[in-house]
Order: structure tokens, then sequence, then C-alpha cells
């Protein structure tokens, strides 16, 4: 990765052409087509983008319609990372040949949590494993939206999906959400971070950072989806705000495995009493409504608890890396 | 090129003799995942990379489901691609085969055609790659270790013609033929080179609106792989079945290209008939077994039997007119299968079969043998016998048992 | 909607022959975003948020323009705008 860090405003961002294009039929005020939008603004050159299937894969690419403006790629769903192991090799072998006439290519693997922490984590792991040379992004919204908002391994505990749904029995979704980062963590790799669409700059600064690495890279986005999460669709950003304010969803990056939190997680590590509850997060939330009463207090207050102690080990592992 | 070139001959089993012939063909990427009985075929590629005989990128892929991915997105990157897999490898790519003819790669696999579990069992037989039949591969199944080393030569060839633009299946017998030791002719490196030249990329028509070679190309951006709806997925496979219609001109086409080099045809590429021309009584069959059959064919015509062998070399696409015009004059048939489709009327090979001699105007008389699953051998005695009941049928023109299973203890 | 193509018109393995900014998104809207122009600060927050892509920044007018063919209603940039120079209204007929 380069030491300097790649300096850019919001007019350089606003002028640079998008290369996910409108007129894709994610739903309105889709925090993953947001977050896809601005990340494609952070490419440094030519790029090969290959696509689990999902929300956003569908979106894009409903035949003859496309709204990728690079080379893209799709085969099925739990193989974003092997279809960028097979262009990572054929890039380099055909380049030996003198068959490719860019100097380099920067390969991104999107995929959204399902094909990412579930479905698609064998195919990550042996990828990463492997040292290809791509950068990973996972779109987190927390669920298989695209399918019609079942759970996944990533969704949160007390969430209500449709195959989680909030019964009178059973709560929601009972366990915990799936730890991805800490897993891609342990497969130390150069450059592992995670950010979310409100904090664009910061994002922006982390796929770039990504691509730079020389090798694999992981970079884990939080993005909201007000249909799978039944809120409103203009709260989207606000959402990818408060969980990083109420440290549901922390942001931080490690490089080599060094840890450390980024700027709007870091602010709340120095000024514990900005750091709002749980409460506020899962409030407007249709999926965490039934969290609301009497009987499913315990819930609320076990998250609370879960999310406190998540972040005391987070700043730990942050300060140990220091 | 005319002229038969000088060979070298050489002792190879025949997964030594697939990765020997995949080593000469200039191939950019391998991405595979071992299982017996291929592993030969992996194990022998990997010390070709590791020696640096060849230029091609090697991924030990975590799975064989990731590694026909890696083939495909190779594939459509522009590389020359090569794998190879069997039994439940090949039955975990299943999705993915569909996705790579779908997506028109030219990805050319092995297949040391191995039972699929359960009960586990790693002997040969067909019941892998018929179950990957419709899947739009071409399947063409060898004989034996000389057969295995051509048909990997001459799979490129088909496969990325431009008119054909299909992966493509080369079976050969899990041990039967993949450990067995033979004698293999192979050609010289740079003939091998001529022959299937520099990969051809098809074009196609972008969303940018410029007709460009098929490829991921940041220079010529395109969309692959996208969702096609009620309105137009149908259109598309339609092309994949085009596609298999030009395969059929191709194999022939390649079959006598290939004859004039090395001197070794397969009958027409299609299917390999043996002494079929005034031949009473057949047996069709799939693979090493016709070896076999071909000795005691030549027993019984010194015994005055007008017995023939048709050996469907190429399965997909499955060449009716060639079966139609080579068992035309046969009073009776015998179909041998190394796969049973549960539940269904006989083999594969054997419904194709009779499927496609439905509408002569003479019928012959066709039986089914489900034989050697899981391995199982059958002798040359016993493979004797089928002639002998197919005899008696052509003289009674009665049939007692449509479908058998041959070598079963019942 | 053009006539829809045969399988000897159009190219193999789905390579997608129109660019999506031919699909206009725009009717899918109920409410659009009405701007104050007084309030706007051109911080280009609503540029970075529109997930359509549908708030584009013109460098050369030094202005922020509109797309309603593809702006899909969310609401988003009402919501963000830190001066709240957009509010969201009911789209007339």
């Amino acid at each position: 990765m380069t030491t300097q860090e790649w300096k850019f405003t919001a007019k350089d961002i606003a002028s640079k052409p998008d290369l996910f294009l409108s007129g894709h039929r994610a739903c309105a005020g889709c925090g993953p087509a947001a977050a896809l939008r601005l990340i494609m603004k952070a490419t440094r050159g030519p790029t090969i983008v290959t696509q689990a299937t999902g929300c956003m894969e569908i979106v894009g690419s409903v035949y003859p319609y496309t709204s990728w403006a690079l080379p893209w790629l799709h085969t099925a769903f739990e193989n974003a990372a092997a279809n960028a192991s097979g262009i990572d090799a054929a890039l380099k072998a055909m380049r030996k040949k003198g068959k490719v006439k860019q100097e380099h290519i920067d390969i991104i693997a999107l995929a959204g949590d399902g094909g990412t922490c579930d479905i698609g984590l064998q195919a990550l792991s042996g990828a990463v494993e492997r040292g290809h040379d791509f950068l990973f992004i996972l779109y987190d919204n927390e669920g298989y939206m695209n399918t019609g908002i079942q759970r996944s391994s990533s969704t949160p505990t007390g969430a209500a999906t449709t195959t989680t749904p909030a019964g009178s029995v059973i709560p929601g979704k009972l366990e915990k959400k799936k730890p991805i980062t800490e897993i891609m963590l342990a497969h130390d790799m150069e450059y592992v971070a995670t950010a979310t669409p409100y904090y664009w700059k910061d994002m922006l600064t982390k796929v770039r950072k990504g691509l730079e690495v020389n090798g694999p890279a992981f970079l884990h986005i939080f993005a909201p989806c007000p249909r799978g999460w039944r809120c409103e669709p203009g709260k989207t950003m606000e959402y990818s705000k408060l969980a990083v304010e109420s440290c549901v969803f922390p942001i931080w990056e490690a490089v080599n495995g060094k840890r450390q939190l980024s700027t709007p997680s870091k602010l709340i590590a120095l000024a514990p009493q900005k750091k709002k509850p749980v409460k506020d997060y899962l409030a407007g939330q249709g999926r965490f409504r039934h969290l609301f009463t009497p009987q499913n207090k315990h819930v609320l207050d076990e998250m609370q608890r879960f999310t406190d102690e998540r972040w005391e080990r987070l700043l730990q592992k942050c300060e140990s890396s220091s | 090129m005319e002229k038969q070139v000088k060979q070298e001959t050489m002792a190879l089993n025949g997964d030594e003799a697939v990765a020997y012939a995949a080593k000469q063909c200039d191939v950019d990427v391998v991405a595979a995942y071992p299982i017996t009985p291929q592993t030969i075929i992996v194990e022998k590629f990997s010390e070709y990379v590791a020696n640096g005989e060849v230029q091609t990128e090697f991924v030990c892929t975590e799975s064989e489901h990731s590694a026909m991915t890696a083939c495909l997105a190779a594939s459509v990157t522009g590389a020359r691609t090569f794998t190879a897999s069997a039994s439940a490898g090949l039955a975990l790519m299943h999705e993915m085969l569909f996705v790579t003819s779908g997506c028109r790669a030219p990805v050319v696999m092995a297949v040391a055609n191995r039972a699929l579990s359960a009960p586990l069992n790693i002997h040969g037989d067909h019941s892998d790659s018929m179950a990957e039949r419709d899947s739009g591969w071409i399947h063409i199944y060898v004989e034996n270790a000389q057969e295995a080393y051509d048909s990997i030569i001459q799979a490129f060839k088909i496969a990325e013609d431009v008119g054909v633009s299909l992966p493509i299946i080369v079976g050969l017998d899990g041990f039967t033929i993949s450990h067995t030791l033979e004698r293999v002719d192979v050609l010289p490196e740079d003939a091998v080179k001529q022959y299937i030249g520099e990969r051809q990329l098809p074009n196609v028509l972008t969303h940018e609106g410029k007709t460009v070679p098929f490829k991921l190309d940041p220079d010529n951006p395109m969309t692959m792989g996208p969702n096609a709806l009620q309105n137009y997925y149908f259109e598309f496979k339609r092309q994949q079945e085009e596609g298999m219609k030009n395969a059929l001109k191709k194999i022939q086409e390649v079959n006598s290209e290939y004859a004039k080099i090395s001197g070794r045809s397969y009958g027409n590429g299609l299917v390999d008939a043996y002494q079929l021309e005034d031949a009473e009584v057949a047996i069709v069959c799939i693979g090493s077994t016709a070896g076999t059959l071909k000795v005691i064919v030549d027993q019984l015509r010194q015994e005055g039997v007008k017995a023939g062998v048709l050996r469907l070399r190429t399965f997909r696409p499955l060449p009716v007119e060639e079966l139609r015009n080579a068992l035309k004059n046969v009073k009776a048939i015998a179909v041998m299968d190394k796969s049973m489709s549960f539940g269904g009327f006989g083999g594969p090979v054997f419904n194709e079969v009779r499927h496609v001699l439905y509408d002569a105007k003479e019928h012959p008389l066709i039986v089914n043998y489900i034989f050697g699953l899981g391995g199982r051998d059958t002798s040359p005695r016993n493979l004797r016998r089928i002639f002998e009941d197919i005899v008696q049928i052509a003289k009674t023109g009665h049939v007692e048992t449509q479908v058998q299973y041959y070598g079963l203890r019942e | 909607m053009s006539q829809e193509k045969s399988w000897k018109e159009i190219s193999i393995a789905g390579v997608c022959s129109k660019s999506s900014v031919g699909f206009m998104t725009g009717d899918w809207k109920t409410y659009m975003p009405v701007r104050d122009l007084e309030k706007c600060t051109l911080c280009l927050t609503c540029v970075m948020f529109c997930p359509e892509g549908a708030i584009k920044w013109r460098p050369d007018k030094g202005q922020i323009w509109f797309d309603m063919g593809f702006c899909k209603g969310c609401g988003i940039c009402a919501n963000e705008c830190p001066t709240k120079a957009i509010t969201m209204k009911m789209e007339k007929e």
C-alpha cells in the first residue's frame, strides 16, 4: 500500500463519472446502492468487477440493460471470490505472454452478507489463502434481502426476518451476528476494514487502500436496507450514522493486523458520553419493533449488554495493537 | 498441415496422457481439486508447473465448485483453461457446469469417470458424467490412453471454435484407463501448438454499441452473466444448442485434420463403427469396454457370426444420423450402460439409442445391459454371452427381458 | 419498448446490449425533492448520498442538478441536507 493517502474533496468525487449507472432497479433509498455508487468512485484505473448473486447484482443487470460501465462478471451466488481468483490467474498468465495491454487491472469482488458470510465463506477463505490480488467488498444489509428478507448469519440478534419472524414464542433471530471481519482478520491479510456510507470520505479512502494492496484485502460495508429493515427510505444514511454512534457497527481498519479505530468511532472512544444507546438505533426499524414490548425487554437489554461488551473488547484490541 | 509428424512413444497411463496433452496445449490457467481417480492428472501437471515446463497459472482451489468457477472466470477473461474432476467432484460442480456452458466458456475438462456415492465407491462407471448430460457440455468418451491424449488436444480445437464456444468433457474410464499403463504415441509440442493455435474469441455487441472480442477487458467493458427474464432466457438456450449443432461438424473436421498429423482417427469422430457394414447383431457401448468387445467380435467373425460393435465416442451432441446409418441393417442390438437412471426405462445410452432408432422403417430389437457399476469387472467370456443373447434374439425375434443388470448377484 | 430480438440477433452469453441510463426509474416516485436554492450551500452531501446518481454536480455551471428522470423519491437528500434546503413533496400528476 502507498503511504500517501489519497486526497479528494466532495467536488472531486462528484465530478467523476458514475461507473454504477442510474437506471438500476434498486428500491428507493437503497443503502447498498448508495454505497456501491460511491465505491465505484474510488477506483483508480482499469478495473474488473465480479459479483455474487444478490440485490446489487440483480438490480444492475436485467438483460438487456446493464448499470455497469466497466467489465463485469456474475456467475453464481457462492463464488464471487472464486471468480476473482480465476480472473486474477488469467490476467497473470496472459500478461506473461504479452496478451494484456493494461499494466495493472484492479479486481473487485462484491457480495452481500449471504454471498460472503454464509454460502460464500468457503470461496472467500480459499481465495484469500491463495493470495490472489483482489479487493473483496461485503455490502452488509443483514439478511438475504433479494430473495425476500430471510435471515443470514449476519442478521443481528432480535431482528425479525421472514425465516426468523417475531412470533409469540420466539422473538426474532436468537443467534448473534457472525463476526465476519474477525474471521477475515485471522487470515493474516494486509488490509481489513469496516466502513459505512454515511462516512463516505472514510469509506472511499478505505476502498482505495484496499485496492492498493498487492494481494487480498477485505472491506465490510454496513449498508441499511429500508425495505428489509422496514424503516423509512429517507433514513438510510441516518441509520448508517446511528449504527456507528451506538457502537452497533464500529468502524476501524487493520493494516497488517494492527487495528485502529477510524475517526467516527474514535471520537466515541475518546468521549464515551457521546455513545448513543442501542435503543436509539433500533427505534424506527420495523424489524425490531417487537422488542419494544414488556415481554421482549430482556432481548433489548441483552442487545445493549452485548454491544457494550463487544465495544470494550474492540477497544482493548485496538489498544494492544498500537 | 498435411504431413504426418514423427512421434515419440511413451509409456503413460490415461491420467498421465491427459496431463501430458494439456502440457503441450499452452494452457493459461488450470484450476483444479484432486479426487480419485483423477489425482494423477493434477499431480503430474503441478510437476510440470514446478519445473517450469509450462507457463500455466495453476490454482489449487479449495473445492471443485470453485475450480470450475475459476476456470470459467479465467476463460471469459480470455485465457485458455483446463481442469479435471470425477464423481463427487463433478457432482459438486453441477451448478457451475450449466453456468459455464451458458457463459459460452470453452473450458476443457478431463473426467476420470467414477461412480457416484452413496455408498462411496472410487472405481469406474459413467454415472458421474451421465448425470451432467443435460448441462450443455460436449461429451467425448475415449477407449484408451492413446485416445485420451489425442482427444484432449482435439478438445481445445473443438471447444474454442467460434461457432461452437462450448465447454467440453473428455471422459476416460476411472482406473481402467486412468491408471492403466499403455503405449502412447505423442506428438512433438510444436506440432500440437501449431495445430491448435492461439485461442480465438467470438465477437459480441456491447452496451456501448461496439463489436468487440468476448472477454473481460477494461478497454471494452461488457456485462456477462446478467439475469435474463422470461422474455430472453429461452433465446440464450437456443444459442447454446446452435453451438452443439456446429460441434457435430467440428468434431468430424478435427478428427480428419488430426488424422493427417498423427495418423490416427477414431471412426468419424462421432461414432467408431467396428465390423458393422454387414453386421446382424451389434453391441453399442461407450468407453474402454469397446476395446474388449472388438476382440470378441473378431473371434465371433471367425466363427461365422456377423457381429459388430458401435462405440459411441461423442455422446453430446448426440450423432443422430451417424447412429442411424451405422445401425440401419442390424437386427438385434444390445446397448451397454455403465450407469443407471433410477426409475427410468433402462440406462441413458439405451434410452438415447433406442429413441434415435425409433423412426427406422425396420425396427431393430434393442435390449439394455446395465453393467460394471462401481467398477465391477465384466470378463470377456461374459461379454461374449451378450453376443450370444442377441444372436438368439435376432433369430427368434423375441425379447425376454428388455433391461438386464449384467453381473449383478440376484 | 423496442421490439425484442430473436436468438440469432443477440450476443452470446447474455452480454448486455443497453446501458441502464436508457431505463427511466423516475416514474417510480411518489414524493419528489423540492429545493430552496437560497438555503443550498453546495456542500454536495445530496450528490454523495443519492443512490440513483440522480443528483448531479455540474462543475462547469457551478450548480447542482436534480434529474427527475431517475429520482425514485426516497428522501435521503432531504433527510441529510444540513441546511434543510430540500423538502419532499407529493409529486403532482
